[in-house]
Order: structure tokens, then C-alpha cells, then sequence
């Protein structure tokens, strides 16, 4: 199989799959705004969120990693931010500005929505004719940085979508491209293998620190009960997983057999240790963690699920794998790679490996997910506290 | 059909396996691969089991180590006989 795909090539470098033009919104206030402009220009796409107002401390550092690695995204040309006021707006768009993309930011304050979306949707519909005349170019698979939750897990993930994953990455990542998973609470019962697959002690004790902290400080100091209702989740009991150690185990088949993470990520933060697998410390609900993921930079995402969790992304293209035969036959417009094969026997690991790298060239090259297809534009901000 | 498993177990060490069929039946003698050698034997489901459930490889007493993936999975809060539906009622985590 060639490993050439037909993508976009941004001006810092990076490789991107899709060609949106967004227009993104600072804060909750200003999502009516953001909604007005992309109504008045075809083309373009909200992203509207539920916070942005009144945050401190870590949280907020959270909330600007993931809007403005939202707009640097290499699957995003061209950003319209609009924000209330003129301070943390400005602040968005210098970060976004870096990619060198074209950005414009706009406040609300003494000119109300009317006048902001009027200035906004000319800018729009100018970034609108820029990013459509913009051309696919001939790059390298191992270019694409590519990340993975599962969702909706069962005992199928373990055995067929999950391990699907981790040969993709057994095979891709030593080929250079940079890989992200993450969902810190879903580690727990698998700790002691997710450490040794640090790619040194200290990063390997770095990560536990990590995990430890998370224990301590979210789920030990807010548990109410024994998590049973939460971690694993009804819908992964439904499908015969019973314990969090259990959806753990099965969860980790997606690093593979062989790939050692090279650092750890904070929430929405950019990998910057060169090629290579990456942890990041995320939540394990599925539009939280990929919407971190997107923030980070990944241009792809690869999602195995089992009773069948339908999230999609409003920038990064969700390809869904199964190996449940239900999950097939009662929401199959959800499934981009049916491995159930691995279940009857009738495929390997190593075989539904390679289906899944020939569906994430197709999507590089511009297949539309059934996310994608089915309108799944799902972007949840992760809150660390309550704001001020 | 003959060669279609109905119960898969990750782990020789395993005592448990998942069902990996619908409607699995009672009274159905499964076809059982361990999918790290894909080796295989026979055993008899005893409960009617939902696709994606666990079934007890052995009689488990109360207070046993559930091993899956050759690791622990949790503690058996009952006792459950060979080829009996093993979920949240006779199963929990040490965790949490």
C-alpha cells in the first residue's frame, strides 16, 4: 500500500485532512454571534461551547489550550473568534496566529451582536473563497498525527476494536507518525501496564505521579459511591463489562503490543517531543477527550466502540470500529470498520490492523466518517472547578 | 457455522470467557477459543447469556480472583458454577 495521501499542508508545516473555515467563539455569551455569521456564510462552521466566563487558575489555562489548538489545528485554514470582550479575544487570536493561518477576532462590547456579526461574516465569506481555492498536495501518512479513545466499550473492545487499534499503531508509529491516547480514569486496573510501557522509568513515573494525583484529588475526593454507576458506565454494563479493571485491560489493547509513549500531555496540550506516541491526561467521556485530542493537534481520530457510542468531532474526522455483530446490524450507519471478523475467527488483529489503515488513508484523502455524515459535531469543554 | 466459537477467552490463566454469539441458549455445548494460541475446547453454557457477557470457565468460589487478560479483574462476591453468567451480581471491583 502506498503511504502517500492527497492533504492540506499548512504554512507552520503540519498536515492537515480537512479544510474548515470556523468560527469560534470565546466564551457561552458569544455562541448566538458565532451562530449568526456561519447562517449568513456557507462554508463556514460554529463551534459554539457552554464556558469561557470567569475561570481561573488551571481551568482556564485548559479552556485557552483547547480553543486556541482548536483553531491551530492543521484541519482548520482559516478562524473567525468572536469573544465579549476584547482581552481574552486578542489573546485567542495571537495564539491561533502562530500557525500563520489567516485569524480574525472580533469583540461584542459597545457594538452589540449586530454590528460584530456584520464585521465578522465579510471576513468570513473572504476566508471562505481563500480556503476553497486552497489544493490537496501530495504528503506522507507518517505526517498525520492520529488519536484514539474508545466508547460505548464492551467486552468486544478488548478482543476485536480495540487491539484493531493498537497493530494500526504498532505499525504507524515506528513509520513516524504521532499517535495520542489518554483517558486517565479508564487506566485504573491496568496501571501497572500502562507504566511499563513508559519509554524510560521517568517518564513511566511521571505518568503514575499523574495517574496517582488523579485518583487522589478527582475520584477519592468526590466519590459519593463506589463509582459503579459512572466507571464503568451503564451502557458498558449492558454490554458484560463488569468491572473498572476489566473495561482497563481492554482499553490498553489500543497502545498495541510494542509502542512505548514518549511523554506525557497535559489536557489539550501539543505534543513537542518530536514523532511518537503520546499520553494525555484527559476525561474519559468520548466528546470531552476527542475535542482535547483535536486541541492537541490530532488530525485524525480513531474510535473503537462496542454497544455503539455515535460522538463525532466539529474539526477531526471520527472513524468508528467495531467488532460487535449487534452494534453491526442495529446501528451499522455508525461503523466505518466492521472487524467482527475477529470475533468469528474469520480475521486477525493483523488483518483488521491493515483495514483500519487503509480507512484512515481513505479519510485523510477526504472520505467522509459516518460522524461526519450523520452531522456528529460534538465539542465539550473539560472543566477542572467551578468558575469564579 | 461448525467452526464459529461461541465463547472466546483471552488468557490460558483466564477463568472466565466472553460470549461472543446472540441468543446464546442454556444447554449449548460452545466451541471455546483462547485467542492467545487459538487453541480450543468444549464446555456447556448453564444460563442463557447475552453476546458480550462472561461465563465462570470452572466453579469459582466467594471471595476469588475473576482473572481475565491473565490479570485481575476483580473479586467474586458469590460462588458461581462452571458455564454460569458471571456479571455485576456475582462480581465487583477492587478499586472503587
Amino acid at each position: 500500500m502506498s503511504d502517500k495521501i492527497m492533504a492540506y499542508r499548512r504554512d507552520n508545516g503540519r498536515v492537515g485532512v480537512r479544510n474548515h473555515v470556523i468560527i469560534l467563539p470565546v466564551d457561552d455569551i458569544s455562541n448566538a454571534a458565532c451562530e449568526s455569521v456561519s447562517n449568513n456564510i456557507k462554508g463556514t462552521m460554529a463551534i459554539p461551547h457552554a464556558y469561557g466566563r470567569l475561570q481561573f487558575g488551571e481551568d482556564l489555562d485548559v479552556h485557552f489550550r483547547t480553543i486556541i489548538g482548536t483553531g491551530a489545528n492543521p484541519n482548520v485554514a482559516a478562524v473567525v473568534v468572536i469573544g465579549i470582550e476584547p482581552d481574552w479575544t486578542q489573546r485567542i487570536v495571537d495564539g491561533i496566529a502562530e500557525t500563520g493561518k489567516p485569524v480574525f477576532g472580533i469583540s461584542i462590547e459597545q457594538k452589540g451582536d449586530l454590528e460584530t456579526v456584520r464585521q465578522a461574516s465579510w471576513k468570513a465569506k473572504e476566508f471562505v473563497h481563500y480556503a476553497s481555492e486552497l489544493q490537496r498536495e501530495e504528503c506522507d501518512m507518517s505526517e498525520l498525527w492520529i488519536s484514539t479513545k474508545c466508547g460505548e466499550s464492551d467486552t468486544t473492545t478488548g478482543l476485536g476494536s480495540c487491539p484493531t487499534v493498537g497493530n494500526m499503531y504498532d505499525k504507524l508509529i515506528p513509520q513516524g507518525i504521532t499517535g495520542f491516547f489518554g483517558e486517565t480514569s479508564e487506566i485504573t486496573g491496568a496501571e501497572h501496564i500502562c507504566k511499563e510501557r513508559a519509554i524510560n522509568e521517568e517518564v513511566g513515573e511521571r505518568w503514575h505521579a499523574m495517574w496517582k494525583a488523579y485518583q487522589d484529588d478527582v475520584i477519592f475526593a468526590h466519590q459519593t459511591d463506589d463509582l459503579s454507576d459512572s466507571q464503568p458506565t451503564k451502557g458498558n454494563i449492558l454490554g458484560g463489562l463488569t468491572t473498572i479493571e476489566e473495561k482497563a485491560l481492554g482499553n490498553l489493547e489500543k497502545i498495541g503490543r510494542e509502542c512505548k509513549y514518549i511523554d506525557i500531555l497535559e489536557p489539550a496540550e501539543a505534543p513537542a517531543k518530536g514523532k511518537g506516541l503520546y499520553f494525555m491526561d484527559s476525561s474519559s467521556a468520548a466528546a470531552e477527550c476527542v475535542t482535547l485530542m483535536a486541541a492537541g493537534g490530532a488530525v485524525i481520530h480513531t474510535f473503537p466502540t462496542g454497544q455503539g457510542n455515535v460522538v463525532g468531532n466539529p474539526i477531526v474526522p471520527v472513524i468508528k470500529i467495531t467488532a460487535n455483530p449487534r452494534t453491526v446490524r442495529t446501528m451499522g450507519e455508525h461503523v466505518d470498520v466492521d472487524v467482527t471478523g475477529i470475533l468469528t475467527r474469520e480475521k486477525t488483529i493483523d488483518e483488521a490492523g491493515d483495514d483500519l489503515i487503509a480507512m484512515i488513508k481513505r479519510t485523510a484523502n477526504g472520505r467522509n466518517t459516518a460522524a461526519e455524515a450523520l452531522g456528529h459535531r460534538e465539542f465539550s469543554m473539560t472543566k477542572l472547578y467551578r468558575s469564579a | 457455522m461448525s467452526n464459529i466459537p461461541q465463547l472466546l477467552v483471552h488468557d490460558h490463566e483466564d477463568n472466565v470467557g466472553v460470549v461472543v454469539v446472540e441468543d446464546l441458549k442454556a444447554g449449548t455445548e460452545m466451541l471455546c477459543v483462547v485467542t492467545h494460541d487459538n487453541s480450543s475446547f468444549k464446555l456447556t453454557a448453564n444460563d442463557d447469556v447475552p453476546i458480550g457477557h462472561k461465563i465462570a470457565l470452572k466453579d469459582i468460589a466467594e471471595g476469588d480472583t475473576a482473572i481475565k487478560y491473565g490479570e485481575d479483574i476483580g473479586k467474586f462476591v458469590g460462588s458461581v458454577k462452571q458455564g454460569c453468567h458471571v456479571h455485576t451480581q456475582n462480581l465487583k471491583t477492587k478499586r472503587w
